[in-house]
């Protein structure tokens, strides 16, 4: 198996943006967008982490195995969040006192 | 067969028939790590987000007591370590043992930079009572209760994350004397491959915790 | 030609002596036995526990202990039995023991980690046992805020602290088995060649890693709230008591997973080999697998749905939790399967086997009752929910236990185990099982709660029969402790494949050298291919 051997001019590119999103996220934040804003901060938050998983931990070189669990592994993250707030987003809809 | 690549190889574990299949094996060990480190963080992603779902105002006159510009500066600080780490690996896996020195000395010194921040930060909220406990006091806060968890989950959150970023210093100290003693070469530099891995990792969570904790409706104040 | 039964072979065990050469092994064979020897001690403890708990329920009133002291009583068999005892047990024994030579490796990917991982076993282990022998805790095993965090005087920071420490311990072992299954196959094995034991233990693996560090956070922030009340789960200070029980059984639920898939991994092993038969739907019993530890995570809800958990989201849990029963029903079907028209016998290992479908499957089956909303509100926190799960975890998971103890106690050791004894032993346990547990059922229906050690008197009669099962189950689980220790010394030789199984393991001697075999094999068909293995080996080449 050959290994990838990115060059600097790649990850330099990386940086760059890595260090221009903070700067992004930084001045968006005081505009308002009402709901928006924890989108695109967290929209932001995203791309950075893909770009740190994708170049720097060379996550696009891995074999699927690699790549499918940390999706995976995200997904759970998702699960458990989204299912908490199946009970805290809904108490109180289905007319049951008290629930 | 495998005793011959265990003589000429003597890094080469004996449970292992090949040096490809331990580096593999040594990867996908740390990969599998990095999952349980999501699922450990995630649990206090929860709280925050079941906590900052219930009380929006509290928690955005809470983060808007946080400093921005140390905080953006920090995590840039961050961002830069892992340049250093990841230029550090692409040295490892050229065989250049000079710059893969050099590069780790530099994330340290960046980490450190981040910690000594951090603690600067920390201190501030001292000051400002905004530390839980019997002294807490949030002057504007509507309700104290929510205002203290902001604060709760900020230290316990940025608190494991510097818990992570100290051994990750271990960790790189370690790779350090390695490095210098010799002990890497394009042919093996798994340890400075998993050790950039989990370095990448704790960048990744500041990453998701400044924006979380420093930027919540900034244009509010 | 057949030298080598007589005389004593270098193995695993005579390759080196000393204290030292067993608490620095890296050899998983060794592991699974230091692992062997920490759960029967944590085994005894939460034996004793209930020993005590049962002894007390058998007058309606409060006489042996104090309420004080019964709440401390079930606390601490509940974490004794389920994180020392039932989560390590068959993972870190038997698949330790047998997943490299299933899979023909000459260990797992990590052995100094493997070792870790005990050590850590132990040290949580002496935590817990600390706080036990300081005071104990008696905030139940499931620590519900904010009982927990403020207003128990018990020893809950050591007792989370211990359980801290072991939850790495099984994190680590799932990362080994999920890195060994993954890299460490031998040529040949691909993964539908795979004993089903290696597919329960990869699918345990995946369930410790995802979901034990859910629980260590969420003890981690149980002692922050405890030592420095930030709120987080105190109502007064604008936290949700639920939140905590969200976090808690995130985790807790897959846990009943962590300690039943193993138990159907070796129920596979073992209905396959004494019916001499390939197990029916192979591809299904390693799908399901996979499917009871992914739907596992989805269901965690139905442990809220008598607390302020929205009702919204107890219909949702509710109709998962009838879903993840698909799995395991489909199991038991194929299990069933495979007998027919097998050639059955009866020996200790099938007897167990017996008994772990039929109490399986009534555990599982009350499950969907308790999965029901309706009937969950008139039975939670009754002695129905009692049953349910003593039925899965002591009728199924420790029962297949020490069905694939005895099934594979002739590989660990090189002895066979007087066959007599031990099918008597399997019958008093079954006998004693059921006498303890099912009047349980009665009782919870009948409206006994748990936790409860004073009664109304017309429940005494069903605790009695409780308590007269449970001193029969003790004597069922105390046989084997004695002959199998005997068997260790004084049991006859037993040779590479008493039993004419197939698999890697039984290619090998008995006890297998220190690298599990002397030449790595090349596998060249699927896992129960009874062809294979015709007549009884005596001696491995």
């Amino acid at each position: 198996m050959t290994q990838h051997i990115d060059s600097v001019k790649t990850y330099a590119v990386i940086w760059i943006t890595l260090l221009v999103l903070t700067v992004v996220t930084t001045l968006v934040a005081f505009v308002d967008l009402g709901p928006f804003s924890v989108v695109v901060a967290l929209t932001i938050a995203v791309v950075k982490m893909m770009l740190v998983a994708l170049f720097f931990m060379h996550l696009r070189h891995s074999g699927k195995l690699t790549q499918l669990a940390m999706a995976g592994t995200v997904l759970w993250l998702g699960i458990m969040v989204a299912f908490t707030f199946a009970d805290v987003a809904t108490r109180g809809w289905m007319g049951v006192p008290g629930r | 067969m495998a005793d011959h690549a265990h003589a000429a190889s003597p890094a080469l574990q004996v449970q292992f028939d090949t040096a490809e299949q331990q580096k593999d094996a040594s990867t996908l060990g740390m990969w599998v790590f990095l999952i349980t480190e999501v699922m450990f963080f995630g649990g206090m992603f929860l709280a925050y987000i079941v906590y900052r779902a219930a009380y929006p105002d509290i928690f955005a006159l809470a983060s808007s007591s946080l400093n921005v510009y140390i905080g953006a500066a920090n995590t840039a600080v961050l961002l830069c370590s892992s340049f250093t780490m990841v230029l550090g690996v692409r040295a490892a896996q050229l065989g250049q043992k000079k710059a893969l020195a050099i590069n780790i000395v530099l994330t340290m010194l960046l980490g450190f930079v981040f910690l000594g921040v951090k603690a600067f930060e920390w201190r501030e909220k001292f000051i400002e009572h905004h530390v839980p406990g019997p002294s807490f006091h949030f002057a504007g806060a509507a309700m104290q209760g929510p205002a203290q968890l902001f604060f709760s989950l900020y230290f316990a959150m940025t608190g494991l994350h510097a818990l992570h970023m100290v051994i990750g210093a271990g960790i790189m100290t370690w790779l350090l004397i390695n490095s210098i003693r010799g002990k890497y070469s394009a042919e093996y530099m798994t340890p400075v491959d998993i050790g950039g891995l989990y370095w990448h990792f704790v960048d990744i969570i500041w990453i998701f915790l400044f924006p979380l904790f420093y930027l919540i409706d900034r244009h509010l104040k | 030609m057949t030298t080598p039964v007589a005389q004593e072979q270098e193995n695993y065990l005579n390759n080196s002596y000393g204290l030292k050469s067993w608490l620095l092994t890296k050899d998983h064979k060794r592991i699974a036995l230091l692992y062997l020897a920490t759960i029967t001690l944590f085994f005894f403890i939460g034996g004793a526990f209930a020993t005590l708990i049962r002894v007390e329920l058998l007058t309606p009133q409060g006489d042996l202990v104090s309420s004080d002291i019964y709440n401390r009583l079930f606390t601490m068999h509940g974490i004794t039995m389920i994180f020392f005892f039932l989560i390590p047990s068959i993972p870190a024994t038997l698949g330790n023991f047998l997943i490299p030579m299933m899979i023909g490796a000459r260990d797992l990917a990590f052995p100094r980690i493997n070792l870790l991982s005990w050590y850590l076993l132990v040290v949580g282990g002496l935590f817990a046992l600390f706080a036990m022998l300081a005071g104990g805790v008696d905030t139940g095993w499931t620590f519900y805020t904010p009982y927990s965090t403020t207003y128990s005087n018990s020893w809950v920071i050591a007792t989370a602290l211990g359980i801290f420490v072991a939850g790495f311990s099984s994190i680590l072992t799932g990362l080994n088995f999920i890195v060994t299954i993954h890299r460490m196959r031998a040529p040949g094995m691909t993964w539908f060649r795979l004993p089903l034991f290696v597919w329960a233990h990869y699918a345990t693996a995946v369930i410790q890693v995802l979901g034990t560090p859910v629980l260590a956070v969420t003890l981690i922030l149980v002692l922050c709230e405890r030592l420095f009340h930030i709120g987080i789960f105190d109502p007064a200070l604008g936290g949700d008591p639920v939140l905590f029980q969200h976090l808690f059984w995130f985790y807790s639920h897959p846990a009943v997973y962590i300690m039943i898939l193993p138990a159907m991994g070796v129920i596979s092993e073992l209905i396959s080999t004494f019916s001499r038969k390939a197990i029916f739907g192979y591809h299904f019993v390693a799908g399901s697998s996979i499917a009871i530890a992914v739907f596992g995570f989805l269901v965690w809800g139905h442990h809220l749905f008598v607390s302020t958990q929205s009702v919204y989201a107890g219909l949702v849990f509710s109709f998962l939790s009838y879903a993840v029963a698909i799995p395991s029903a489909i199991k038991v079907f194929n299990w069933t399967a495979t007998l027919y028209k097998g050639s059955i016998s009866f020996e200790t290992p099938m007897l167990y086997a017996f008994g772990f479908i039929g109490l399986f499957t009534i555990g599982g089956l009350t499950g969907l009752f308790v999965a029901s909303l309706g009937i969950d509100v008139h039975v939670t926190d009754t002695y129905f929910v009692v049953a349910h799960f003593h039925y899965i975890m002591v009728g199924g998971a420790i029962m297949a236990f020490l069905g694939g103890l005895h099934f594979w106690w002739p590989k660990i050791t090189g002895r066979m185990y007087p066959e007599g004894w031990a099918k008597l032993s399997a019958g008093i346990v079954f006998l004693g099982f059921n006498g303890t547990f099912f009047p349980q059922f009665i009782l919870g229906y009948l409206g006994m709660p748990r936790r409860y050690h004073v009664y109304p008197p017309e429940f005494q009669v069903l605790h009695v029969m409780s308590t007269l099962g449970a001193s029969v189950l003790a004597v069922g689980y105390l046989m084997p402790m004695v002959y199998l220790a005997w068997s260790w010394k004084y049991g006859p030789l037993a040779g590479p494949n008493p039993y004419r199984a197939t698999g890697l393991e039984w290619k090998t001697a008995s006890p297998p050298p220190l690298h599990n075999f002397d030449e790595l094999p090349v596998v060249t068909h699927g896992a129960y291919d009874y062809s294979t293995v015709t007549e009884e080996v005596t001696s491995v080449g």
